[in-house]
């Protein structure tokens, strides 16, 4: 996958760069790289739900490692976006127990109400669709993550649409 | 048959939390341990049969008497919480329901192990269990359980909650160190073997969170009453993640040995097939298991009725049996088609393939295509073959047994149900017209 620049200066708040330094802080002295997944993790939170190459150069500095340490793992990890992504991430467990209980359904479901395809975002940038592969929800499928919450039994139409309507309002209300 | 001792408090109010999960009697392993020598401890799990609950089923005292303690380099626990196996949810419900049931393990094992530092490798996709555990931590740092000088013993331990980034492969658990250093998850050539050279080239230990949950019990009662429950060689109790197409979804706990039967389709448990649908088929031990046709499934080829163990599910080897596994059990009713299925599962392979071995790599997608083609009309019969070819390539030939995890579901699917390929690739529109593998007659 493509690394992006911005050509945007990227830096943690205050906050954040307290917990950089709490995280590194758990490792033995000199494996500071063992906080490059969490830290991968913090910079996607803070900047925007995805890493552009200059969040990845941020976070390598940071640990005193190359550059190309990060953009190895930050491509290797389905977690890590590597171009933008909207406002909500809609991702939908397609893996076989999902599969068998209704996933294929709910893909189709939100591609029509979003009017986008797989792997896309809405023009107002608020949904991007996503398929994943299993999140550990088999016996409550068919579902879908989004941010920190799992959404399970998204097994009717209604629910579904509840479900867009509660992000739609949350939006709604942050802007 | 239904005896719990990891969710047997799972139903008191409040028992996430520290001060309740100690009233009832948490925490009491740790206090014991203190007082124990290591290699008793060891001791005990090996006698109790524990097998490690997160696939392969090694016996976790064994395993756990291989760290190297002579060379006096820091020694490193790790629990396993990646959970990706499709199929398998039980770690999660035990950090979910009973987060401090998983650090009174884990602490219990340090101490056994003799490590003042250990991880628990959570999923990243499991958020909210991050923040679980990390104030099950801070509550137990605060009771003195955990941090410097452990209830005035001079015991030092941390515990830290490591996140992971969505990678079925850091669930093995070499691949899983490589991660915690920060890097790809890129198993290891083993040996040498984590006991030896793991986490930082230090000897360490990986156990599955239901493993190590499983620890408090043996060490308050004795791993000889442990041995007691179940049936010889599958001691204990096991989690099992049930899905698919059956009426009660969800995590149980059973006794070994509970016959299959009964298991599928008692109240109590699965409640039997959803929409009164026959059953076609189960994966027992998540999707790197064989899956068996319903009739071989609830009796083995001598005509024994299966039961959920270890030996009986794994009865008459691949030929005619399957694997335990993770206890990720998924049930398909008489309306899947297996070529959808096996292709599905390929492809999961096929995405989490770390690259390394050209076997796996190059083979999963190739499988993945044939089996697209097949799904899609577009088959031939020289597929099937082909398919069986590819499988037995890449079985054994990689680094990690993510090779074989997508070699075994291929290699069952044409075993048990090559006449379903066959009619697939003959009438690809009508595949679900006739049934295959079909339990006959119905059970209700
Ligand atoms: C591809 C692959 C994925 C695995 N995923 C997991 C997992 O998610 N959780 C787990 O506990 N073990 C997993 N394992 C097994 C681990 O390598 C290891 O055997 C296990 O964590 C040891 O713990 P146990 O002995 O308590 O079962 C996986 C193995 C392979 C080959
Ligand atoms: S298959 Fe969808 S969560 Fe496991």
């Amino acid at each position: 996958m493509l690394a992006i620049r911005t050509g945007q200066k990227v830096e943690f708040s205050e906050q954040s760069l307290q917990k950089v330094t709490e995280i590194i802080n758990r490792y033995p002295e000199g494996k500071q790289k063992s906080a490059l997944l969490p830290l991968l993790h913090l910079a996607q939170d803070e900047f925007g739900g995805w890493l552009s190459v200059e969040a990845m150069d941020y976070v390598a500095r940071m640990l005193h490692i190359q550059p190309i340490e990060v953009y190895e793992v930050a491509t290797f990890y389905s977690m890590y976006n590597l171009k933008p992504v909207g406002r909500f991430l809609l991702e939908v467990c397609q893996t076989g127990p999902c599969m068998i209980r209704g996933a294929e359904k709910l893909v189709s479901q939100l591609e029509e109400k979003l009017k986008i395809k797989n792997g896309e975002t809405t023009t107002d940038g608020l949904f991007t669709l996503k398929t994943v592969e299993c999140l550990a929800a088999c016996g409550y499928a068919p579902m879908l993550q989004c941010g920190e919450h799992y959404h399970e039994f998204l097994d009717t139409e209604e629910k579904v649409d509840q479900l867009l309507d509660q992000l739609r309002r949350k939006a709604a209300a942050n802007n | 048959m239904s005896r719990k001792i990891l969710l047997d408090k799972i139903g008191i109010a409040g028992i996430e939390t520290f001060p309740v999960y100690r009233s009832n009697g948490g925490y009491a392993s740790v206090e014991k341990a203190l007082k124990m020598q290591p290699a008793d401890i060891v001791e005990e799990v090996k006698k109790s049969g524990l097998r490690g609950r997160g696939g392969a089923g090694f016996p976790t005292g064994l395993k756990w008497s291989f760290i190297d303690k002579k060379s006096g380099r820091p020694r490193y626990l790790v629990c396993n919480a990646d959970e990706s196996e499709p199929g398998t949810f039980k770690d999660r419900f035990l950090m979910e329901k009973l987060p401090h049931l998983v650090l009174e393990g884990m602490i219990t094992a340090s101490i056994a192990l003799e490590a003042n530092l250990s991880f628990i490798y959570v999923r990243g996709e499991f958020r909210w269990i991050i923040k679980i555990l990390e104030k099950a931590i801070v509550e137990a740092k605060e009771a003195g359980f955990l941090g410097r000088n452990i209830l005035g013993t001079g015991y030092n331990l941390e515990i830290v909650v490591q996140t992971g980034a969505g990678a079925y492969i850091c669930g093995e658990e070499t691949a899983l160190i490589e991660s915690l250093e920060g890097k790809r998850g890129n198993p290891r050539i083993k040996p040498p073997f984590p006991a030896v050279s793991g986490l930082y080239g230090n000897p360490t230990v990986v156990s599955n969170v239901e493993s190590i949950a499983a620890v408090p019990w043996i060490v308050n009662n004795g791993g000889a009453e442990y041995a007691k429950i179940g049936v010889p060689k599958s001691s204990g109790t096991k989690l099992i993640s049930a899905c698919g197409n059956i009426n009660n979804p969800g995590v149980y706990e059973i006794e070994l040995g509970l016959p299959v039967k009964d298991f599928l389709f008692a109240p109590e448990w699965c409640g039997g097939m959803k929409n009164g649908k026959r059953l076609k088929a189960v994966v027992a031990g998540g999707s790197s298991v064989p899956i068996l046709p319903a009739g071989l499934f609830l009796k083995t080829a001598n005509g024994e009725d299966r039961l959920m163990s270890y030996e009986s599910l794994a009865d008459g080897g691949f030929a005619t049996g399957t694997m335990l596994g993770s206890g990720g059990f998924i049930v398909y009713d008489e309306d899947q088609c297996i070529v959808r299925n096996t292709w599905n599962f390929t492809r999961f392979y096929h995405h989490e393939s770390c690259g390394q071995c050209s076997p796996c790599r190059e083979g999963t997608g190739w499988m993945e295509r044939i089996l697209h083609n097949i799904e899609n009309g577009h088959g031939k019969m020289s597929d099937i073959d082909l398919l069986w070819d590819v499988q037995k390539k890449i079985e054994g030939n990689t680094i990690c047994p993510l090779g074989d995890a997508a070699a075994w579901p291929v290699a069952a699917a044409i075993r048990h149900f090559r006449d379903e390929f066959e009619w697939h690739i003959k009438e690809p529109k009508e595949c679900m017209v006739r049934n295959f593998g079909i339990a006959e007659p119905a059970i209700v």
